[in-house]
C-alpha cells in the first residue's frame, strides 16, 4: 500500500452530503403523506383553531379588559396554542414511529438515520404554518384587527415560524425519549398550559406577583409580545412597544436556542436508543 | 448445496436483558455460519432468541459480548458497511399503512439512491414478481396480510441485498398465503441472495433451508441440513391404525421384530418405504387375521427432530408474544 491509493474523500463526502439530503427528502414526503392520510387528527387540527377562537373571544372576551377588542389580543397567544396542540400530535407521530416495524428497517439501511426525525419536523412545520394562516382568517372574521406593514408581517410570520420549529424540535425530542406514545401526549398538555402563563390572554400585571415572574420570563410572553408588537403595534409594561427591537431579539435567541438544543438532543438519543 | 465461502459468521453471541443482578440471559453463546447462496433457518419456538439473533447480525443491537462479520465487515465496528449489503424485513411489518403499495416502494427506491426512470422501473418489476400490480395503487388497510407480508419482503429488496433477513415470515398466515410467500422467497434465493431466515415452523425450515440450526433457550441445540436431522430421529415409519386394541395388539405380535403399538389402535413399524416392503408387511398382517382401517407411510417431521432434541414439544409455538 502507498499513498498514491486514491484518496476517496473528496467525492465520498460530496455524495454523502447529497445522498442526506436525498434522505431527508424522501422521509419528509413519508411524514407528509402520513400527516395528510390521519384524518381524526386533520380535522382536529382544522376544528380546533376555529373553536377556541370563539370560545375566547365570545365566551372569554367579554369577561377581560386588556382596553382594546379582545379579539385583536389573543390571536397572537390563539396561534401559539394551536401550533402547540400541532407540535403534540408530532411528539405522538414521532413516538409512534419509533415503536413501529418501519423503523427497525430504516436503521438497518445504510442511509441518515435522523433524517426520519426531519421528515417529521418538516412536515410538522408546514402543516402548523397552514393551521395559523387558518387561525389569521378566522380571527379576521371575527374582529381581529391588524395595524401591520409588509414588513411587519413578513416579521411575525417569521417569528411564528421560528417558535413553530422550536416547539417542533422540543416535540420530537420528547417522542423520541418516551416509551409510548400515550406518554407522548402529556407533552400537548404542558404545551397547551404554557402560554396561559404568559401576556398571550391577559396582561401579566393581573397576575400574582410570584406566577407574574413565571410569566415574564418564560419564552413564550417575548414571542407573543414581539408578534403583537408587529401585528397590533400593542405593547405592555413588560415588553413596551418602543422597545421591540430588544424583545424580537430575545424571542429569536429563545427560539434558536431551544431548535439548536433539542434538535441534537432528539439526533443523538434517536441514534443512541437501539430495541 | 456447494460449499463456498461464509458470507455471515456469528460467533459466540450473548445478550442479558434485567439488571446487572438479576440478568435475563437471552442468548447464551450463539455460533452461527452462512455461507454465500445458502439458506440457513434459526429455527425454534418462541422466546427462543431469534430476532435478538436477527437484530444484532443486522446492527440494530449490540451483544454483550462475541462478535459477528457480514461480508467480513464486523457489525460492531463497521455497520454501515455492513447495513450497504444487508436487508431486513423484520417479524412486525415494515411497511407504511397509510401509503399504497407503490409509494411503500417508491420510498425504499429514494432510500436506496436509485436514480428515477431506474426506481421506477425496479418498482414495477417487483410488484409484478409479487402479484402486487392489481393493488399497488391502494393503501395497505385494504390489504390482506398475505399482500402485506409479500409487499415487506418487495420492500427489503429494493436494494438487491446480498444477504437478506427474514424474521419468522409467514407467522400468522393461513396455508395458502404461507405457501405463496414461500414460493416468492424460493424464487429470491434462485436468484443468488443468501438467506439468514428464523422460523417457528418446522415445516418451513423442511421447505426453504438448506441447513437448519435449532435454537432454544438462547443455544444451538442442534445444526444440520433437514436430512441429516430427520436422521436423529430414526427412518421412516408405516403406521397402522387398527378398529380395537386387540387387532392391534394381534398384528404387532405378527410382526414382531420391532413393531410397537403406540397408541392403544395405532401401531408403528420401521420401513424403508419400498412398495415391496409395506406390501410384504400388510401380508403377514392379513395372515394373522388382523384387517387394518387405515395405514399411512409417515416421514419423521421436524417436530418430531425438536421433541427429541430438546425433550418436549415446541412450547408456545401459536401463540404470539410481543417481544
Ligand atoms: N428489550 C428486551 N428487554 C427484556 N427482555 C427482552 C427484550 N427483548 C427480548 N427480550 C426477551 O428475550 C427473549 C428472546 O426474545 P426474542 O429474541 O424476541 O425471541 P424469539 O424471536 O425467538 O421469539 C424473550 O424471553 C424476550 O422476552
Ligand atoms: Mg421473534
Amino acid at each position: 500500500m502507498t499513498t498514491a491509493t486514491a484518496n476517496p474523500t473528496a467525492s465520498t463526502r460530496a455524495q454523502r452530503i447529497q445522498h442526506a439530503g436525498s434522505d431527508v427528502l424522501a422521509m419528509t414526503g413519508r411524514a407528509v403523506r402520513l400527516v395528510i392520510r390521519d384524518p381524526d387528527s386533520m380535522l382536529i387540527s382544522l376544528v380546533l383553531p376555529i373553536t377556541i377562537m370563539v370560545m375566547f373571544v365570545y365566551v372569554l372576551g367579554g369577561a377581560i379588559d386588556v382596553g382594546m377588542d379582545y379579539a385583536t389580543y389573543a390571536t397572537p397567544g390563539v396561534i401559539l396554542l394551536c401550533a402547540g396542540y400541532g407540535a403534540s400530535n408530532t411528539a405522538i407521530a414521532v413516538a409512534e414511529d419509533m415503536i413501529g416495524g418501519a423503523m427497525d428497517r430504516f436503521r438497518s439501511m445504510p442511509i441518515l438515520g435522523p433524517a426520519v426525525l426531519a421528515g417529521h419536523v418538516i412536515a410538522s412545520v408546514a402543516k402548523n404554518l397552514v393551521t395559523t394562516a387558518l387561525v389569521l382568517v378566522v380571527a379576521t372574521l371575527l374582529g381581529f384587527e391588524p395595524d401591520a406593514s409588509l414588513l411587519e408581517w413578513l416579521g411575525a410570520i417569521g417569528v411564528i415560524a421560528l417558535y413553530i420549529l422550536a416547539i417542533t424540535c422540543i416535540a420530537t425530542y420528547v417522542g423520541v425519549i418516551v416509551r409510548t406514545p400515550a406518554a407522548a401526549g402529556g407533552f400537548g398538555f404542558f404545551m397547551l398550559f404554557l402560554p396561559y402563563i404568559s401576556s398571550a390572554f391577559a396582561p401579566p400585571e393581573t397576575m400574582p406577583a410570584w406566577l407574574r415572574g413565571v410569566a415574564e420570563h418564560q419564552p413564550v410572553t417575548p414571542i407573543i409580545e414581539t408578534i403583537r408588537g408587529l401585528l397590533v403595534g400593542l405593547g405592555s409594561d413588560a415588553a413596551p412597544a418602543t422597545d421591540l427591537g430588544s424583545t424580537a431579539l430575545l424571542a429569536i435567541a429563545w427560539c434558536a436556542a431551544l431548535m439548536v438544543v433539542f434538535l441534537t438532543a432528539a439526533s443523538r438519543a434517536f441514534s443512541r436508543r437501539r430495541g | 448445496m456447494p460449499p463456498s465461502e461464509p458470507i455471515v459468521v456469528a460467533s459466540g453471541l450473548r445478550k442479558s436483558y434485567g439488571t446487572s443482578r438479576r440478568p435475563v440471559t437471552v442468548l447464551d453463546g450463539i455460533d452461527l455460519i452462512l455461507h454465500r447462496g445458502e439458506v440457513l433457518a434459526l429455527l425454534g419456538p418462541n422466546g427462543a432468541g431469534k430476532t435478538t439473533t436477527v437484530r444484532i447480525l443486522s446492527t440494530l443491537l449490540r451483544p454483550d459480548a462475541g462478535t459477528a462479520t457480514i461480508a467480513g465487515h464486523d457489525v460492531l465496528t463497521a455497520p454501515r458497511r455492513v447495513r450497504e449489503v444487508i436487508s431486513l424485513t423484520g417479524q412486525y411489518a415494515a411497511v407504511d399503512e397509510k401509503l399504497t403499495g407503490r409509494e411503500n416502494l417508491a420510498l425504499m427506491a429514494r432510500l436506496a439512491h436509485l436514480p428515477r426512470p431506474a426506481a421506477r422501473a425496479r418498482v414495477d418489476d417487483l410488484l409484478e414478481a409479487f402479484d402486487l400490480t392489481d393493488a399497488a395503487d391502494r393503501r395497505l388497510t385494504t390489504y390482506s396480510g398475505g399482500m402485506r407480508r409479500r409487499l415487506d419482503l418487495a420492500a427489503g429488496l429494493l436494494r438487491r441485498p446480498q444477504v437478506l433477513f427474514l424474521d419468522e415470515p409467514t407467522t400468522g398466515l393461513d396455508p395458502r398465503s404461507r405457501q405463496g410467500m414461500w414460493e416468492v422467497i424460493n424464487e429470491v434465493v434462485a436468484q443468488g441472495t443468501s438467506l439468514f431466515l428464523t422460523t417457528q415452523y418446522l415445516e418451513e425450515a423442511d421447505q426453504l433451508a438448506h441447513r437448519v440450526a435449532v435454537i432454544d433457550d438462547g443455544r444451538v441445540v442442534a445444526e444440520g441440513t433437514p436430512t441429516e436431522l430427520k436422521r436423529r430421529v430414526g427412518e421412516a415409519g408405516v403406521e397402522l391404525t387398527f378398529g380395537s386394541a386387540a387387532l392391534a395388539a394381534a398384528a404387532a405380535a405378527a410382526l414382531a421384530e420391532n413393531a410397537a403399538v403406540q397408541e392403544d389402535r395405532l401401531v408403528r413399524m420401521p420401513t424403508d418405504g419400498s412398495v415391496a416392503h409395506v406390501k410384504s408387511l400388510l401380508a403377514r398382517i392379513e395372515a394373522a387375521g388382523a384387517e387394518p382401517e387405515h395405514w399411512e407411510v409417515r416421514a419423521p417431521s421436524l417436530d418430531d427432530v425438536f421433541l427429541t432434541l430438546t425433550g418436549r414439544v415446541a412450547r408456545a409455538a401459536e401463540k404470539e408474544v410481543a417481544a
